[in-house]
């Protein structure tokens, strides 16, 4: 049979890369630091924001709602008085499952990028599909709540290699779970060693004002702990 | 489980690849970490190639084992972890996701499974 080969040796995220490059340089010129946020469904991304984002010292911070299917968290940030912008672009094949770089930069004009320091992207609850597409972010951070019991890590380690930073969130529910938080963190240093983690809990707002703190830092671009 | 925003970035790069001729084959390279589940990629290429230089496409796909190096050691997962010095390790192999070539040689003649539904199952 005729076949005829033609090579093409190229990674499948390069398109996608190739705008999240833009994206980056946006932010940059800008001087705006980007922090993408991911978790599965549910795990208190909005909630940590609307605990955290408030007089942040003096960091100019805005937000960049990626639930394309409703605008409940925009609506939940907006009170916060931050610049919340909802992705709205009608999400591409599958593409509600995740933001995509290009997804991120039909947003930006949108936003007054001039006037921030921070713009934190919560992504889609999604525990795979944000962890493959890089949208122009400085950080990577994601939360993971105990609820969701103590193997995720094993289970998906794409995604939590691919953060810097660990929230470790709904600590408060500890004495009602049977999630054995050792173990848990010995998950998470088999798949991703030594991962800066911090426990949370947006509810109580236990350990909050360490996020916060990792937010200023890395809003005026100190050297964040890697 | 994000297989199906994999096989739209997979038939974007092959028809950008493939100048308008019909693809018969995609061999593609994927690392063992990408978590990628082949039947899976293999059923959402086929409906995001439809209507595309990659409808009927054949996926050959070749899974790369996953080898992390630290400290002169080279070890395989699940524990990322340096057996001698306990840091993170590099990866050495298994995060590839690479289309290494296509075949535009001729018309496939496989018949088509019928169109489905393919509204994210990703979630999870
Ligand atoms: N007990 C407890 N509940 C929490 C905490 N953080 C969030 N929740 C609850 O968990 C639920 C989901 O929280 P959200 O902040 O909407 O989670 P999310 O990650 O933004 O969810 P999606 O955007 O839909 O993926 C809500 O009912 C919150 O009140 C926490 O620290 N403790
Ligand atoms: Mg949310
Ligand atoms: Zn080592």
């Amino acid at each position: 049979m005729h076949r005829t080969y033609v090579k093409v040796l190229e990674d499948v995220l390069d398109a996608n890369g190739t705008i999240a490059a833009a994206n980056r340089a946006d932010f940059d010129r800008a001087d705006v630091t980007a922090v993408n946020l991911m978790s599965a469904p549910g795990a208190g991304k909005t909630t940590l924001l609307e605990r955290s984002l408030r007089w942040l010292e003096g960091v100019r911070v805005g937000v960049l709602e990626g639930d394309v299917a409703s605008t409940l968290d925009a609506d939940r940030i907006a009170h916060l008085h931050v610049p919340v912008v909802q992705i709205d672009t009608d999400p591409g094949f599958g593409g509600e499952c995740h933001l995509d770089a290009n997804m991120v930069r039909s947003a930006l004009p949108s936003l007054p990028l001039d006037e921030l320091d921070l713009l934190v992207i919560e992504n889609v609850g999604n525990l795979v599909c944000p962890a493959e597409f890089r949208v122009g972010e400085h950080h990577r951070v994601m939360v993971s709540s105990v609820a969701e019991g103590e193997d995720k890590p094993l289970k998906y380690p794409l995604m939590f290699r691919a953060c810097e930073l660990v929230l470790v969130n709904k600590i408060d529910l500890l004495p009602h779970l049977d999630f054995d938080l050792d173990r848990y963190l010995q998950n998470l240093d088999a798949v991703h060693p030594g991962v800066e983690r911090l426990l949370v809990s947006a509810k109580t707002g236990e350990g909050v004002e360490a996020w916060r703190e990792w937010l200023v830092r890395a809003a005026t671009r100190e050297a964040v702990p890697a | 489980m994000h297989e199906l925003s994999l096989a739209s970035a997979i038939v974007d790069t092959v028809e950008r690849h493939a100048e308008g001729r019909p693809v018969r084959a995609i061999s593609l390279r994927v690392g063992a970490l990408r978590q990628v589940v082949p039947e899976s990629l293999e059923f959402y290429v086929e409906i995001v190639g439809r209507d595309t230089v990659c409808e009927g496409a054949r996926l050959e796909l070749e899974v790369v084992p996953a080898l992390l190096a630290c400290c002169g050691v080279e070890w395989e997962p699940p524990s990322f972890r340096c057996p001698r010095c306990g840091g993170g390790g590099k990866v050495v192999a298994g995060d590839e996701f690479m289309v290494e070539s296509i075949d535009v040689g001729g018309r496939s003649t496989e018949p088509n499974r019928p169109k489905e539904d393919a509204a994210c199952i990703a979630r999870t």
